[in-house]
């Protein structure tokens, strides 16, 4: 090689981005490295997340698919050029020539050039609102055409197609699939599998078409188009979107004499490389035995193994790859193993079929009956993770193998995997190539909750697939490791939050003596207690400050205000949706003035007042309940706000009446105690000015009602909230939000807020969708019950704890003297007070503290 | 509260402080009524200019420390929440929630730090604490 090694990637997709972090972590200092590494992407964004592009239907954004952490490209030695198209390779000059005719030079070369839509020969496929699905830009295409249209079709069948068609029912549109092959995913399914997917997909109210083939799409008469079919029958539409395939970009390589693979793709060889040893061909651009692999793992494999040739390193191959898939189309969990259509010679299977739930699984043996060949799972896909790595380990079947798949009965467990019986070398995630050794290492190195593994191994960062076998091998490996899984809330309670929460509900446990009495030992400490007040307070919502509950609420909620670095108190009063009547700010404003309070304009729009010292809290809480406020519970885990814009109103974009529908949000939500904070946001329409999908719940509305959004979060770890459900009618969405939140009461941790707590739930969005909206676990009624029992005994506390003369008596600085305490100190700053620093107490610049007690 | 203010001045009958063997230097003061202090909670008292925090434990058992929290610089000990680490019994801090112990006044993430510990009493209902002049 030369003194500099110039590297050229051609394409940054999935694969191509990932071959760079290969080289980038096998040289950090690339410019030492003394390589020169030059990246083209011809889309006009770095590479992103094309797995997951269906979210982008539901809210996800460009940027939240996006796989490139920040500043990635602008390492020394790297070189990223977007909206770069390569035209031709020289491979005698060594060189690149892109469309707008410049010409690079490089001493290897990386084709990861992807594929394209496959888009069959029909004619009229050029007309207009005829798309493909592949790029960011082809989504937002879509879109557009989404808002005009009344009805969809996708060409194709397959994984993408049904994808597809689940991002048009979603748009609203009245969907059709329309599908060559005589049944749905062909590949993947056998032909009862493709049956049950076909009435559940139908059931979902998409409408199937299997065996059609398209002559022509010509105008048609009640819609935009007429798609005709080969037997003369028709079907009109608005929109159409092609989906059925995809073909290796291999034009570049086929133009400077590459060899090519039997059905197409640039031919390599174990390395990954082309027939010219200077290029090598990574991911879906790539034919390895005549073989072409359209899912991200073997192309992340190709990209390592590749890169690892490129430093001489020889020890790995490429060995084909499992193409296995497991995913979820429109609820309706799919999953294929191994030899899913039973081709192995000799080879028998097991079926199980059951019509009502519309399930159907099925497993191939060897011949022998002792190994897992391949499996089919639609409408249940639980066994996948142990199916797959049976088969992909040879692991001896037990010995009654239709056990795998039936129902288990009379509480019998079913035959597991047992993880234990893995080998360390054992691919689980295979998306990001993760083996149970190195989740093994991670425990050791201390990860202990899946939130924790996700991000140190990026195992289950991909599909997703994995998680639920990666959690067990987690909890596992804790275990031999003497990490006794062990979520004790404390050295007091042998139990999670969720289990105190379980026990509290159904043995109506009302004090924390009781419960400590009955199921802990000593006295409590700052983490029961708090845990046990908040748990209490859900479930029953009695008085916070009762004589038996005070003693356990945590430092705001102790004083029902917001204690401050020297002791003092803020006081919230409730604005909801942040409306507020001239009065009510002037009110404000007098007792402000009157108590000598500090006066800040909030995030959840509201006033903040801040300097109150515990003496003075009940006088100007009265003051403020007199001129109609009530708490703001901004020091309680509870609901905080619910923050809107001015809505259809006033707005002249706004398309519903989003200040209304937040003050009964907010008036309905308020004094509920939860394990963490909870915010609200409502928008008047997709412009989202009250930055809804940045709460834990938000609600935007739409032409047909409101979508309801729902785990973001603002603050340390930013994160965009998910749809939940679209289009819901004002009733629908309060019980869907009932729900929700009653089920994150139930099952978080202390101190989660719903993003990590989503972040952290088995299942993720799908289970989630399947508790709240399908009432998957039957709970509906009992989680709308409980929220409604709370609504029904909400007080206002502070009106509550004024006219209590026991309550009242607490709030003083000392139990022997009327004074307040003279360390709390202010100056002025910018025409109003602060507190006084260390320095400027010793120097007494302080001013006089206002309007004592009387 | 006035009635608090007389009890402080005038002590009930039984054991009057006069009653405390001379060589234990300082005097006791009665604060006030064990009903004052809710259980499971503290208070803070103003003993001649120092802010004394007064804890009432499980069966009345009853501690006093410092009120000032040196991490945090703010007197608010006497407004945190009781228990026990590991049998000790513990205030954690409302600001930052260092732990100190209540019978030694030791902080338990931070043994450097050492708040003073006063002598306190129960007689016929009244809290009584001794402090150093």
């Amino acid at each position: 090689m030369n003194e500099h090694t110039r590297i050229l990637v051609v394409g940054n997709g999935m694969v191509g981005h990932y071959f760079v972090q290969e080289l980038v972590k096998r040289h950090p200092d690339l410019a030492a490295a003394k390589l020169e590494v030059t990246v083209l992407g011809e889309e006009p964004r770095p590479a992103y997340d094309r797995v997951h592009l269906s979210s982008f239907f539901s809210g996800s954004t460009a940027e939240d698919l996006s796989l490139v952490e920040p500043g990635f490209y602008d390492k020394p030695g790297l070189t990223l050029r977007l909206n770069a198209r390569a035209s031709s390779i020289d491979r005698i000059k060594h060189t690149v020539t892109l469309s707008d005719g410049t010409s690079l030079p490089y001493d290897k070369l990386v084709l990861a050039t992807g594929s394209v839509p496959f888009v069959p020969g029909v004619i009229g496929r050029d007309r207009e609102n005829c798309f493909v699905y592949r790029t960011i830009e082809d989504l937002e295409a879509m879109t557009a055409a989404g808002i005009q249209a009344k009805s969809g079709v996708v060409v194709g069948g397959g994984l993408l197609g049904l994808e597809c068609a689940k991002a048009l029912r979603d748009m609203g549109l009245d969907t059709h699939v329309v599908e060559f092959a005589p049944r749905l995913m062909a590949v993947q399914v056998d032909e009862a599998g493709g049956q049950v997917l076909r009435s559940k997909i139908e059931s979902l109210g998409v409408h199937v078409h299997t065996s059609r083939n398209t002559t022509a799409i010509v105008d048609g008469a009640t819609a935009r188009h007429r798609m005709v079919f080969f037997d003369e029958t028709w079907l009109e539409t608005d929109m159409i979107v092609f989906s059925a395939g995809i073909r290796p970009r291999d034009e570049l390589a086929r133009e400077s004499g590459l060899a090519i693979g039997a059905r197409g793709g640039i031919a390599i060889d174990d390395f990954s490389r082309s027939s010219d040893h200077d290029i090598y061909a990574i991911g879906e651009c790539a034919s390895w035995n005549d073989e072409m692999f359209g899912l991200v793992a073997p192309g992340y494999d190709m990209a390592r193994i590749a890169c690892a040739h490129l430093f001489d390193d020889h020890s790995t191959t490429f060995q084909g790859a499992d193409m296995s898939t497991k995913l979820k189309l429109m609820g309706v969990d799919v999953a294929s193993v191994g030899d899913a259509h039973g081709k192995t010679h000799g080879c028998r299977s097991f079926h199980y079929l059951d019509e009502l739930r519309q399930i159907y699984k099925k497993i191939v043996v060897s011949e022998d009956g002792k190994t897992l060949l391949g499996a089919v799972l639609i409408g249940n896909a639980d066994e996948f993770g142990t199916l797959q790595q049976m088969a992909l380990n040879a692991m001896p079947l037990p010995e009654n193998p239709e056990f795998l798949i039936l129902p288990a009965s009379d509480g019998k467990e079913k035959p597991g995997l047992g993880v234990d019986a893995l080998p360390d070398s054992a691919v689980l995630c295979s998306c990001n190539n993760v083996s149970k050794g190195a989740i093994g290492e991670a425990v050791a190195a201390g990860a202990c909750s899946i939130g924790e593994i996700k991000a140190c191994t990026k195992a289950g960062t991909a599909c997703g697939g994995c998680v639920p076998l990666v959690t067990q091998v987690m909890k596992a490996e804790m275990r031999k490791h003497g990490m006794a899984v062990n979520n004790h809330l404390c050295e007091h309670f042998p139990y999670s939050r969720q289990e105190l929460y379980h026990i509290v509900r159904v043995e109506q446990i009302r004090t924390f003596d009781e419960l400590l009495a009955k199921h802990g030992k000593g006295l409590g400490c700052d983490i029961c207690k708090p845990t046990a007040a908040s748990v209490l307070a859900s479930c029953w919502n009695d008085f916070i400050l009762k004589k038996d509950l005070a003693s356990l609420q945590d430092s705001n909620d102790y004083f029902l205000g917001n204690i401050q670095k020297d002791g003092s108190y803020s006081v919230v009063p409730r604005m909801p949706g942040g409306e507020v009547t001239p009065d009510g700010l002037i009110a404000i404003g007098n007792i402000a003035k009157k108590y000598g309070l500090y006066t800040k304009v909030t995030g959840g729009a509201r006033v903040d007042m801040f300097g109150a010292r515990v003496e003075q809290l009940p006088n100007i809480w009265e003051e403020l309940i007199a001129a109609g406020f009530e708490s703001g519970h901004a020091y309680g885990k509870s609901l905080r706000t619910v923050k809107s814009c001015v809505g259809s109103t006033w707005c002249r974009y706004g398309v519903d009446d989003s200040v209304g529908l937040a003050v009964e949000l907010e008036n309905r939500y308020k004094g509920l105690r939860a394990p963490h904070k909870i915010k609200f946001g409502v928008s008047g329409c997709t412009r989202e000015c009250a930055e809804a999908q940045g709460k834990d719940v938000g609600v935007i509305a739409t032409e047909n009602g409101w979508n309801l959004y729902v785990c973001g979060n603002g603050g340390m770890k930013p994160r965009h909230a998910e749809l939940l459900a679209s289009d819901l009618s004002k009733e629908d969405l309060i019980r869907m939000i009932d729900r929700f939140l009653m089920f994150y009461i139930r099952t978080a941790d202390r101190l989660q807020r719903t993003s990590t707590w989503r972040d952290n739930l088995e299942g993720g969005l799908d289970y989630l969708k399947d508790v709240v909206i399908n009432d998957y676990l039957d709970l509906g009624a009992e989680l709308e019950a409980q929220m409604q029992h709370v609504v029904d005994n909400y007080q206002d506390e502070w009106k509550t704890a004024v006219t209590d003369p026991e309550v009242r008596k607490r709030f003083r600085s000392f139990v022997n003297s009327m004074t307040g305490d003279t360390n709390i100190m202010f100056v002025k700053e910018r025409e109003q007070m602060r507190p006084a620093t260390p320095e400027e107490k010793q120097q007494a610049k302080t001013i006089p503290i206002l309007a004592l007690v009387e | 509260m006035n009635q608090l203010q007389q009890t402080a001045t005038s002590p009930t009958a039984g054991n009057p402080p006069m009653s405390v063997p001379a060589e234990q230097a300082g005097t006791w003061q009665a604060v006030c009524s064990l009903e004052d202090i809710w259980p499971n909670t503290g208070v803070c008292a103003l003993i001649n200019g120092r802010q004394i925090a007064i804890f009432r434990m499980k069966s009345d058992v009853l501690y006093a420390i410092d009120n000032h929290d040196p991490h945090s610089g703010a007197n608010v000990l006497s407004r945190g929440i009781v228990g026990d680490l590991g049998g000790e019994p513990v205030v954690a801090s409302p600001i930052y929630k260092h732990h100190y112990q209540l019978r030694t006044g030791e902080c338990v993430e931070d043994a450097s730090t050492q708040l003073n510990t006063y002598p306190v009493q129960l007689r016929d209902g009244m809290v009584w604490v001794k402090t150093t002049a």
